[in-house]
């Protein structure tokens, strides 16, 4: 027999045995609207029920733009059992954590509680998902890791969230945005990395984000195609912002991640920092080193949506100048624009490189080598 | 190249597409309007299996300012990367010269051809009354 019927496609990657991965971007969903309920107060039901989440910017549980796909999502990732993309276990499992052999899976919610105004709020549904994060995933799929999610807005409160998950195996990272209120180098954030760094956790900034400024720093753009763009524009306001603040000589142990931002720019946006310090360095004299050597000592990068010139060697050379081992790979599944991982990497590289690229750093920055 | 009969006619009303494994390629046909095709269903791109996306048409502008919507249902677009291929030819839209659909031809055929014709049928069974839905591979 060679004509096979089936009820539903097959799964698009295939089952066959594949080097291990870790992925640095998982989105994980919630099935339903009252979810998190078991783990936030009565109070909290009601108060959502009654006022609902209060934003700093209009639309906050819709885009700003349309998605392209159905909750910038693939349209292949529904898990059988109803709910939208990401948010059963088992077909995740089936789908992408088997299929794609994937050793180590960064969770990276988000629609949290970050950027609501109402501060206790946000810091409830912060330490809602942290807990739902243990329960639906990490304590029942060990390969996955959860990220501590932090009222943004209001530092102390995130610091103690973050002392609250401290020592805890189930969480490899803390988690911010890249728009928030003010950029995020400046001190209202610094009780989060001061608490990051104690913890001995990793700050992974997520492309996105709820601060009520525009995606562009000249106002709303037209397009859907502008605002995925425009997540490098933000997150190189964020990784000057932390620069020029001084947060790596306050904070010397902090690393950060840049997620879902692309890293092409990285070079030229170093150079540009350290050409205006040469002429500037008397406006932040607590600066001790060049920019880019705090890039290039505090900084990893994820892959996803993977930087793709025509030549080859352009790739190549940006990855020298980042250096091998500071990427880390990530899909973002189950989002739209997901790389997967047999198609990202160009021929040529050494099998320790890519080993470093697909494992080895995720695990080293993580905790987990 | 061997031809498939894949059903009859009446399994694939219009609007309706089928997903099958034919000697371990994924194959999707379609029914548009009356109209059968084939594609293999996996984008040429990343991988994604790609008939898993909707049928949508083909905006094309001339000039800034013009935009033209036609070939309404005849356009497929991948369920990841929103890649879009012309479901006739495997045509890309995004990058014609480096990416192709693999499209295959499908037709009709009546049962009393099917039943002695050089046909790959093991898993229906064919009566000479109906008409098939036949995949060249």
């Amino acid at each position: 027999m060679n004509v096979q019927f089936r009820d539903r496609p097959e799964p698009a990657s295939s089952v066959s045995v594949k080097t291990a991965i870790a992925d640095c971007d998982i989105h994980p969903a919630r099935a339903t609207a009252t979810e998190l309920y078991p783990y936030l107060a009565k109070r909290w039901h009601e108060h959502l029920e009654t006022y609902g989440k209060h934003a700093y910017q209009g639309m906050m549980e819709g885009p700003p733009f349309p998605k392209a796909q159905p909750n910038a999502s693939r349209r292949d990732a529904y898990p059988p059992e109803g709910g939208p993309q990401g948010s059963s276990l088992s077909f995740m499992q089936k789908q992408h954590l088997d299929p794609n052999n994937v050793a180590l899976g960064v969770l990276n919610p988000l629609n949290t509680g970050q950027g609501i105004r109402n501060h206790d709020l946000a810091a409830a549904i912060c330490s809602a998902i942290n807990d739902w994060q243990i329960d639906k995933w990490t304590a029942k799929d060990s390969r996955l890791k959860a990220s501590v999610v932090v009222s943004n807005e209001d530092g102390v409160a995130a610091a103690a969230e973050i002392r609250k998950r401290a020592g805890d195996a189930n969480f490899v990272q803390v988690l911010l945005l890249s728009r928030n209120v003010e950029p995020l180098g400046q001190r209202r954030y610094w009780p989060i990395y001061q608490a990051a760094e104690e913890a001995g956790l990793p700050v992974g900034i997520h492309a996105f984000g709820y601060g009520g400024n525009p995606i562009t720093a000249s106002g709303w753009p037209s397009y859907y195609i502008e605002e995925m763009v425009g997540h490098s524009q933000c997150q190189q306001t964020a990784l000057a912002s932390l620069v020029l603040e001084g947060v790596f000589e306050r904070y010397p142990k902090l690393k950060m991640v840049m997620i879902e931002a692309g890293f092409g720019w990285a070079p030229s946006l170093a150079w540009r920092l350290d050409k205006n310090f040469e002429r500037l360095h008397s406006e932040v004299p607590y600066l001790k080193r060049k920019p880019s050597e705090y890039i290039s000592d505090h900084i990893w990068w994820t892959t996803q949506p993977m930087e793709d010139p025509d030549s080859r060697d352009h790739l190549l050379e940006l990855i020298e100048w980042i250096g091998w081992d500071k990427l880390l790979f990530a899909t973002d599944y189950p989002h739209w624009d997901y790389d997967d991982p047999s198609r990202v990497m160009p021929a040529g590289v050494s099998d320790a490189n890519r080993e470093a690229f697909y494992l080895g750093n995720a695990k080293k920055l993580y905790g987990l080598a | 190249m061997a031809r498939h009969v894949v059903a009859p006619v009446d399994e694939l009303p219009p609007g309706t597409r089928k997903f099958l494994v034919i000697d371990e390629r994924p194959i999707a046909i379609f029914n548009i309007k009356g109209e059968f095709f084939g594609l293999l269903n996996r984008c040429p791109h990343q991988g994604a299996a790609l008939c898993e996306g909707p049928l949508i048409g083909l905006a094309q502008s001339s000039d800034p300012g013009e935009i033209e919507y036609t070939r309404l249902g005849e356009i497929i677009r991948c369920p990841w990367h929103g890649w879009e291929f012309d479901i006739r030819t495997g045509q890309s839209y995004c990058d014609p010269k480096r990416f192709r659909a693999r499209a295959y031809p499908v037709t009709v055929e009546p049962g009393a051809a099917v039943v002695k014709g050089p046909y790959v049928a093991e898993t229906l069974a064919v009566s000479v009354e109906s008409d098939y839905v036949v995949v060249d591979l």
